[in-house]
Formats: structure tokens, C-alpha cells, sequence
């Protein structure tokens, strides 16, 4: 009963803490982006591709869905080594990531080209409008708003499921309380600011997301 | 990595060690269910007390609005050690499993009073007009006029949350809760092969996650094609 | 002493005025109409009076007393005495006919079960829907909807009872069945707002009409004056062309 909180101590490491945040939004950053192009490949196939193609990528998709994320990579940095694949924990941290958000990406954007409607294309034909001026002024546009609220959301999520990167020792933000933790012992202290500074980045992210999103696609959206 | 796999089969799935992975299973699913059957309840308290208007209850609805904000955006791992933390420092002895329980039910509410909300919001809004100018109060618009509206709304997204859960309390292996993912961690320092273990314990998880899956988009699909009442 | 007095009454919607210097007395009984273009804020009107808008700026006194719609109590008292039929109807989606009339009549007004429902057969029959207790709302046509929120209104048995284009969804028949009730009501002594566009039975009926444009009052008086010697232009404008119609 005698926790006296004293965030004194740990004010002076709020710089190193940032610094983490900072890194877990490059980490959550690449992530997306090769989920992204897994992704896109994935949704292709699974839009246009031939059945054993469309196999693969669903088994892919609802394996990846259905399991934790901080086991796949408990397999891939301990049980690809017996299979020789070396992986450093970072490597491995960020080759889970990227997997995992493929499949989700999968889904989400498969569902934003289910979301073109045909006779919208056809509307845009009769404007008398080529194949390439109907996708570039009406398919892309309409993908884009359509697409960018939940990918925003997912981006959001996926910042804050890098903390499990620190199960693995990469110093992001969530690895560096752990150490703050280490050598201050002012565990609340520490895990309430990292909790703030989770927070904030996100809501800084929700804001900007938000706003590029409305002015650029007139993206109608409550997000995050 | 497969001859080792083949080798080491017949000792990894000892009547022990299944009966440990059965109960690992077993503790992954309640964590998951428990935290959302409590985090339904908490959650739709917090969504509603969002909807009065009262001036005197002001200071309600700025918290629960600031706690739904907040407990969305904390990764679960911080959640568990602000928690696991949080009773040490009060002295307050309390298993692993409850420090994870507590962890989950605070998201779960966080994360379901959204959908809730989202979910009341669905109901057109000269439903509740309507109800208002009939003079009925807050519980009896909810109860016979909102709620049955809008429950095909918000089960489908609770239903996935909680099989997302399912997956997320792996992260309680890390404060020591014997779930599925702390089990294959064990087994896994008792000597067996990596991808063995961890081959299993992916394999478990997905026993458990892809038939409620199914189970929630079959679920979507009703409720999307049900009458209203 | 005037039933419903308001005064100076402005309301706005997101900092929009959408009624300004709304001044007019209805004493028990009468029928008053509101007429006027679309987006002239009669239906916001009514959303006011009824407490779901609440004013800005201005008094409503009903019988004498000021209404403070901030107020949960008063605003309570208030909607016990009336009652509104909307322009888009607004049935619960997830209710028969049946239970759109008996729900507030029985949970509301805490009224037995029994005699809550054959009042409300009664009121349904009388509008033409004794073969449609229990269908849903959206099994039912826009007229016949329209029939079961009137229904519904009555059901709460109001004192001054508030209309908004109820006839605008039905057919010719329907639209003489639904203003003779209309008659009888206000035979009955029941105060009414009616915003309509029938205007030869807003003349008939009102006892006063109010032309209403750009969310003022522009003429408010008895029928026979807003329609044969309208003292504004605007007024003119708009009868001359409605009763060419
Ligand atoms: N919910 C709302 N939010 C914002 N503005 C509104 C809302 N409802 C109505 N308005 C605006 O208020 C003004 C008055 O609308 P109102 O519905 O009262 O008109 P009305 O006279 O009933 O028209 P109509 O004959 O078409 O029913 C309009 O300019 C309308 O755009
Ligand atoms: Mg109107």
C-alpha cells in the first residue's frame, strides 16, 4: 500500500520514450506498406484470379487471420532456424508484421474493389469515356474513398500491435519502457506515460489521417 | 525440420501434455469470452450514459467518452503491465489469470461501448425524436424502440472482437497466464522443436478462431436479411 | 385567455436561424394552418413547439404558463398534452400498427393492456386499417403508414394535437376520409397546428392561417383574409399560385 507515485523520475526520459513512439510508427509504417503490396496482389487474385490461385490466397488469408500474430513470429524466428532460415528478431518482427497485415489488407481492399459497381463503369461509359479515363476519373477515385477509412483504422491498429515487438527486444516504444522500467523500478509511472504517449501518437495519426483523407478523397469518415 | 517433427510426435502428444494444451485452450477462450461478456454489459452502460443530456451528469459523460478515447488506443501489452503494476504497487496479491481478465475487460469495454454506440447511432435518429415527443424516457426508447433496431448492428462487430481477442490474449503469456501461447512456450523449453510446438499451438489457435468466424459471418449474414423486430 | 401563445419564438439548427420572430395565440379549440413554400420552416415549427428543437430566443405559454424547454419536468407536462403526427410519419421499424398505437398509450401512460387495444383496433379501423394490425411498416404504403401514425397520435388522446402534411401521402379517397376526421375532431373541441397544402380545406377549416416564408411569419390571420385580401405580396404570390392549381 505504500506506491507513492513519483513521475519525476521518469520525466527525464520521455525524449528516449518519444524516440521509441517515433520508431514504432516506422515499424508499424513498413509493415503496412508490404502488406499493402501483398495486399493488392492478393486482392487481384482473389478478385480475378483462377480458383487454385484464389486457393492459395484464401488459405493464406484465413490462416493469418485466425491465429496470433505473436505466435506466427514465435515460429518464424524459432522454428524457421531448423529449417536454416536465420532470421535477426527484428527481421523476424517485421516479416510477421508485414504477413499478418497482407491478409488483412487482403480483405480490406478486396472488399473496396467489390465496392466498384458496374453499372457505375457503365455510367461512365455512356459519358463516352475510354477505358483508361473511366479508371483514372472514376474507378480510382471511387477505391480511394472508399478505401482509405478502414485502411487508416488498420494503420492505427497496427501501431499500436508493434508493442508485442518488444517481446522480441526491438527498442521500440513499448522495449523502451521496459528498460526505463528496468533501471527506474517506477513501473507505473513509466507504463501510465508510455499508455499517454500511445495516445497521443494515435490521435495525432487519427487527426491527420482524418483530415488528409476528407480533403483529398472526400472520404466521409468517423475514424479510429 | 519435418524428420525432427516426425521423430519428436509421439512424446509431444503425451496424455499429459494434451490435457495441458486442452486447459491452455481452455483459459484462451475464457479470457476472451469472460472479458466480453463483461465488456457487453460495462460497454452498453458507458454507450448509453453517453446519450443523456442532463446537465448534472456532465462530468459521467466526459469520462466515459475520455475512457472509451483512451483504453482504444493503449496496446494490450501496456494494458497488462499498467495493470499487473498497478495491483503490486497496492500490495494486492491477485492471480496472473485475474491481472489478464481485468486487462481484457477494460478494452473489451472500451472497444464494445464504441460499437455500441456506433450501433445506436445506426438507429435513425427520428426514431429516438419520436419516442422523445411520446414522452418516453431514455430506458423505454432504448428497451422498446432503439435496441430492437439495433441489436443485428452491433452483435456481428462484437462477435469479431471477440474472436480477435482470442488471438490478442496471446500477449498474456508474457506476464506468465497459462493460456495456449504460455503452453507452447513451456513445452517448447522442455525440449521440443520449435516448429513442433509452435506448429501446434498456431494449429490450436485456429481450431478455436475459424469456427467462430464462420459462426460470425454466418451470423452477419442473417441478421443483415432479418425484419426488424 | 389564449390555449398556446408564442413569442418572438426563434430557433436555429448548427447556428442556422430557421425561424425568426415566430408571434402567434391559439385559443382551445382552434384550428390553426400553416402554409408556405417548402423550407419555410413549418415542420420546424412544430418540432419546437413539441420541445424536440429547443428555442433559442422567445416564449411559449400554454395556458398562461411559459414553457422552459430546457426543462425535463415541464417538457414532460407539455408532451402529455401533445401530441404529433410527422411528416415522414416515423412508425418504429421494429413494431406491428397495433403496437405503434398501444406502445406509449401502455408503457408511457402506464394504461391496462386490454382496453389500450381495443381503443387502438378502433382508431386503426376508423382510418381504414382493420386488416392491418399487424403488419409492419415496411410492409405498409406510404398512405397507409401515414393512416397509423395519425392513429398512433390520437391513441395518446391530446389537447392540442400537431399535423404535418398528413394528407400529402394519400389518394384523393383517402385524403376526404382523413380530413373528415379531422372535422370531427375539431367539432370535438381538440386544438390543432396543421400544416397542409389542401387548401381549400385549410380555408374550410382553419379557424386562423399562418403564411409562413424564409422562417417568418409573414401574415397571420383568419382564412378569408390571407386568401381573398392578403395585405403582403409574398402572400399574394403564393395563394395566387397554389389556387390556380
Ligand atoms: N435536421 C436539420 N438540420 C439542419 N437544417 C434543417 C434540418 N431540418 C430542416 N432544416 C432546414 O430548416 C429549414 C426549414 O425546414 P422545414 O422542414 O421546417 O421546412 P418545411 O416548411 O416543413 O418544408 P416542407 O414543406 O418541404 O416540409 C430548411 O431550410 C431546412 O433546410
Ligand atoms: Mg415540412
Amino acid at each position: 500500500m505504500s506506491y507513492t507515485l513519483q513521475f519525476g523520475q521518469v520525466t527525464g526520459y520521455l525524449p528516449y520514450l518519444a524516440g521509441g513512439a517515433w520508431i514504432s510508427l516506422q515499424i508499424a509504417f513498413l509493415a503496412f506498406c508490404g502488406g499493402m503490396v501483398i495486399g493488392l496482389f492478393g486482392a487481384m487474385a482473389k478478385t480475378f484470379g483462377n480458383r487454385p490461385l484464389n486457393r492459395v490466397v484464401s488459405g493464406y488469408v484465413t490462416f493469418f487471420m485466425n491465429t496470433p500474430q505473436l505466435v506466427q513470429i514465435y515460429f518464424i524466428y524459432f522454428a524457421l532456424p531448423d529449417a536454416g532460415i536465420l532470421l535477426t528478431s527484428y527481421e523476424a518482427v517485421l516479416i510477421g508484421m508485414t504477413l499478418n497485415a497482407g491478409a488483412y489488407l487482403t480483405e480490406i481492399q478486396r472488399a473496396g474493389f467489390e465496392s466498384v459497381h458496374r453499372n457505375e463503369m457503365e455510367a461512365a461509359e455512356t459519358l463516352g469515356m475510354s477505358l483508361m479515363q473511366r479508371v483514372r476519373y472514376v474507378v480510382l477515385p471511387h477505391i480511394a474513398r472508399v478505401l482509405f477509412p478502414p485502411l487508416s483504422n488498420q494503420y492505427i491498429l497496427m501501431t499500436l500491435g508493434t508493442s508485442m515487438a518488444a517481446i522480441f527486444g526491438v527498442e521500440e516504444l513499448t522495449g523502451r519502457a521496459f528498460n526505463v522500467n528496468a533501471e527506474t523500478f517506477r513501473s507505473i509511472e513509466v507504463f501510465s506515460l508510455t499508455a499517454g504517449l500511445y495516445i497521443i501518437v494515435t490521435l495525432i495519426a487519427t487527426l491527420i489521417l482524418g483530415l488528409f483523407g476528407r480533403y483529398m478523397f472526400r472520404a466521409k469518415m468517423r475514424l479510429y | 525440420m519435418l524428420a525432427r517433427i516426425v521423430a519428436e510426435a509421439p512424446e509431444f502428444f503425451s496424455y499429459y501434455n494434451v490435457v495441458f494444451l486442452l486447459e491452455a485452450m481452455l483459459a484462451t477462450f475464457a479470457l476472451s469470452a469472460i472479458g466480453c461478456v463483461f465488456g457487453f454489459a460495462a460497454g452498453f452502460f458507458l454507450a448509453v450514459s453517453r446519450r443523456t443530456t442532463s446537465h448534472f451528469l456532465l462530468p459521467l459523460r466526459t469520462l466515459t467518452a475520455a475512457f472509451i478515447e483512451m483504453f482504444r488506443r493503449i496496446p494490450f501489452l501496456v494494458t497488462l503491465m499498467m495493470v499487473f503494476f498497478v495491483f503490486q504497487g497496492l500490495g494486492l496479491d491477485i492471480s496472473m489469470f485475474s491481472v489478464a481478465l481485468i486487462s481484457v475487460c477494460l478494452i473489451a469495454t472500451a472497444f464494445i461501448a464504441e460499437i455500441i454506440r456506433a450501433g445506436l447511432e445506426s438507429v435513425h435518429r427520428t426514431q429516438w425524436d419520436t419516442a422523445a415527443a411520446m414522452n418516453m424516457s431514455l430506458i423505454q426508447t432504448l428497451r422498446y424502440v432503439i435496441m430492437p433496431q439495433a441489436w443485428k448492428i452491433i452483435l456481428p462487430p462484437v462477435f469479431s472482437f471477440f474472436i480477435l481477442f482470442i488471438k490478442d490474449t496471446a500477449l498474456a503469456s508474457q506476464i506468465g497466464v497459462v493460456e495456449l501461447t504460455y503452453a507452447g512456450k513451456v513445452l517448447n523449453n522442455k525440449g521440443f522443436s520449435a516448429a513442433l510446438v509452435f506448429g501446434a499451438i498456431l494449429i490450436l489457435y485456429f481450431i478455436i478462431s475459424y469456427p467462430l468466424a464462420r459462426f460470425g459471418a454466418r451470423l452477419e449474414q442473417k441478421l443483415a436479411a432479418a425484419r426488424n423486430s | 385567455m389564449p390555449q398556446l401563445e408564442i413569442l418572438d419564438l426563434k430557433a436555429a439548427y448548427n447556428r442556422q436561424p430557421v425561424l425568426e420572430n415566430i408571434t402567434l395565440s391559439v385559443e382551445k379549440g382552434e384550428i390553426v394552418s400553416l402554409i408556405g413554400p417548402s423550407g419555410s420552416g413549418k415542420s420546424t415549427l412544430l418540432r419546437v413547439l413539441i420541445g424536440l428543437l429547443p428555442p433559442i430566443a422567445g416564449q411559449v405559454h400554454l395556458d398562461g404558463e411559459r414553457i422552459d424547454y430546457g426543462d425535463k419536468r415541464t417538457l414532460r407536462a407539455l408532451r402529455d398534452r401533445l401530441a404529433i403526427v410527422f411528416q415522414q410519419y416515423n412508425l418504429f421499424q421494429n413494431m406491428t400498427a397495433l403496437q405503434n398505437v398501444t406502445i406509449a398509450p401502455t408503457k408511457v401512460k402506464k394504461r391496462p393492456a386490454r382496453e389500450v387495444e381495443e381503443e387502438a383496433k378502433t382508431l386503426l379501423s376508423k382510418v381504414g386499417l382493420a386488416d392491418k394490425f399487424d403488419a409492419y411498416p415496411d410492409e405498409l404504403s406510404g398512405g397507409q403508414q401515414q393512416r397509423v401514425a395519425i392513429a398512433r397520435a390520437l391513441a395518446l388522446k391530446p389537447e392540442i394535437l400537431l399535423l404535418d402534411e398528413v394528407t400529402s401521402a394519400l389518394d384523393p379517397e383517402l385524403v376526404n376520409e382523413v380530413l373528415d376526421a379531422i372535422r370531427l375532431l375539431a367539432a370535438e373541441g381538440m386544438t390543432m397546428f396543421i400544416v397542409s397544402h389542401e387548401m381549400g380545406f385549410v380555408r374550410e377549416l382553419s379557424s386562423k392561417v399562418a403564411f409562413m416564408a424564409d422562417g417568418h411569419i409573414v401574415e397571420f390571420g383568419p382564412p378569408a383574409r390571407i386568401f381573398d385580401r392578403p395585405e403582403m405580396a409574398r402572400t399574394r404570390d403564393f395563394v395566387s399560385k397554389i389556387l390556380r392549381h
